[in-house]
């Protein structure tokens, strides 16, 4: 086990338990009313679920880079969250929300068809350009036919909580939501861990990475179905979170040899650590309603990503 | 085992080319730019599939060969130094193991020290200067043991005594049977290291041969369209213009 896993797995149980207490009441297991029902059926599956989110998003955003080679990619570039969010999206307009499990399938059927189309175009070939700008063209398709939901939708409830939905929250969540992410994010991650030795090739370029007998087919493929489970899954589950698939590998990356391999463990494991954390923070903070998680992140994560580009800009110049 | 293009077709690169490479000497492939010389390396990496004709390794072809199996079989070092991350250096060359899916430590040390750079193995990969650079990613392709070293100008980063060193390396590979092929603009350092010489010239084959025939000073000017001549004893041979 590496330095960074060690570490981002001694902060995530220590931050757990803390968790599980902070919230609009603290919590105090002695005297606090109802502490055993509140801690199994609120906050356990609530903080769980932070945990699945963030380790899919932070192993998902780290295998990206590695694959792309570049310090800025971001597991939303690809389409697949903007795709679940469309999924999503649909269920809302159809008034599906309240049915269990219909919105978080609706997600996955949306992120199953993100990755099928972008197999159907890149698959074949295995080419990173090719990967790229179809990823970006099924995002940004998702995105106008979101946006297009939104402006046709039903009534003014449908568009309220469909724009609600749209920032990330993990307010109301159940162990269904547990359940139903768990799996999928924890064979995602596998998945993404396969693909290490191959991306730590891919580090000398794509030639050379083919004479060592890489298929890059096989990559590509390991990687859309890796990131369509951990990231189809977290948007299923807790709508569109930015951000963390960005920043996690950043945080990480000077705590390991920077092979892209060694990346993927301790970044899911300091994904999981930021959502928990910042999960709790929301909770905390004195406003009238709660701040979306989605947002938080986005507050967060904007200005970092600016600070990221005025470090590179220094590099460069 | 032998290396075997026959009538290769690539694309508008090469067109009809025919060569066989033996093992235990190095061949220089010389040509003006854009002769296709890159373009027949990756060929015979087993990198680019031929539009038509074939490349063979021994009596199999390239591409119905396992990747992991031809990996195993070709090193191949490309024009390009490209590093994405700041890695160390030990892990660079390491991955020359990738194909064999161990990392035996004794193949990564001898091609470190077989290269000079033993210590540089804490370095980071980008606080490498270019010819440490250069050297480092050789290093990557002689920890596979390849039967084939294929290099893309592999001197072009390196200075004086570094290409002379990285020279000698080579052709005590070749003595031990492995098979040399390099991608030279440096028609001098063809002329004076290479076993054979294979001239390209928009994307056919323009000379074949020993260095005396294929580098001839008639061919050179016939190909690089520059009046030139040779200088000098043979093995210690300069080119000078005009």
């Amino acid at each position: 086990m590496t330095r960074a896993t060690l570490i981002f797995a001694a902060l995530l149980a220590l931050a757990l338990p803390l968790s599980l207490l902070a919230g609009r009441v603290w919590l105090d297991p002695a005297t606090t009313p109802n502490a055993a029902l509140i801690l199994a059926d609120l906050r356990l599956p609530r903080a769980l679920l932070a945990v699945v989110v963030g380790a899919g998003l932070g192993a998902s955003g780290a295998a990206m880079q590695g694959y792309l080679r570049n310090p800025l990619a971001d597991p939303g570039l690809f389409g697949i969250a903007p795709g679940a969010a469309l999924g999503a999206v649909a269920a809302l307009w159809f008034g599906y929300a309240a049915a269990p499990f219909l919105l978080p399938l609706f997600a996955l059927v949306g992120a199953g068809g993100a990755m099928a189309l972008l197999a159907a175009i890149a698959g074949r070939t295995g080419g990173i350009a090719l990967f790229t700008l179809a990823g970006l063209m099924v995002a940004s398709l998702a995105g106008a036919l979101t946006a297009l939901a939104i402006s046709l939708a039903p009534n003014a409830f449908a568009m309220s909580e469909i724009v609600m939905w749209l920032n990330g929250a993990l307010t109301d969540r159940s162990w269904r939501e547990v359940w139903l992410a768990a799996p999928l994010v924890a064979l995602g991650v596998v998945l993404l861990w396969r693909s290490g030795r191959a991306l730590d090739a891919l580090t000398l370029g794509e030639p050379v990475a083919r004479s060592l007998g890489v298929d890059t087919r096989r990559l590509l493929w390991l990687l859309i179905a890796g990131i369509g489970l951990t990231v189809g899954a977290s948007v299923a589950v807790a709508g569109i979170i930015g951000f963390v698939g960005l920043i996690v590998p950043h945080l990480v990356r000077p705590l390991t040899d920077r092979r892209p391999s060694q990346l993927i463990v301790p970044s899911a494991l300091a994904g999981a650590l930021l959502v928990l954390v910042a999960d709790s923070v929301v909770r905390i903070l004195p406003l009238v309603t709660e701040l979306r998680l989605g947002i938080a992140l986005s507050l967060l994560g904007a200005p970092f990503f600016l600070w990221l580009l005025l470090r590179l800009r220094r590099g460069l110049a | 085992m032998r290396l075997v293009a026959h009538d290769l077709s690539i694309a508008e690169r090469l067109s009809g080319v025919s060569l066989t490479l033996e093992p235990g000497s190095i061949t220089a492939i010389c040509g003006p730019n854009g002769a296709g010389k890159s373009t027949l390396l990756e060929a015979f990496a087993g990198l680019l599939p031929p539009d038509a004709g074939s490349v063979a390794l021994g009596d199999r072809d390239l591409h119905s060969t396992p990747a992991k199996e031809r990996a195993r079989l070709l090193g191949y070092l490309p024009q390009a130094h490209e590093i994405a991350w700041d890695v160390p250096v030990r892990s660079l060359v390491e991955l020359g193991r990738l194909p064999h899916g161990d990392r035996r430590a004794e193949p990564v040390d001898t091609a470190l020290a077989a290269l000079d750079i033993a210590d540089l193995a804490d370095r980071r990969a980008q606080s490498l200067s270019g010819g440490e650079t250069a050297r480092v990613l050789l290093a990557r392709v002689l920890a596979g043991e390849p039967r084939w070293i294929l290099a893309d100008e592999p001197l072009a980063a390196l200075d004086i005594a570094h290409q002379l060193a990285l020279l000698r390396h080579l052709r005590s590979a070749a003595d031990a049977g492995a098979g040399v092929v390099l991608v030279l603009h440096d028609l001098a350092h063809a002329m004076n290291n290479a076993d054979r010489v294979v001239v390209l010239d928009e994307g056919r084959i323009a000379a074949d041969g020993a260095c005396d025939n294929a580098l001839d000073q008639q061919v050179i000017e016939r190909v690089w369209k520059v009046p030139v001549r040779w200088i000098g004893e043979p093995g210690h041979r300069a080119l000078v213009t005009g």
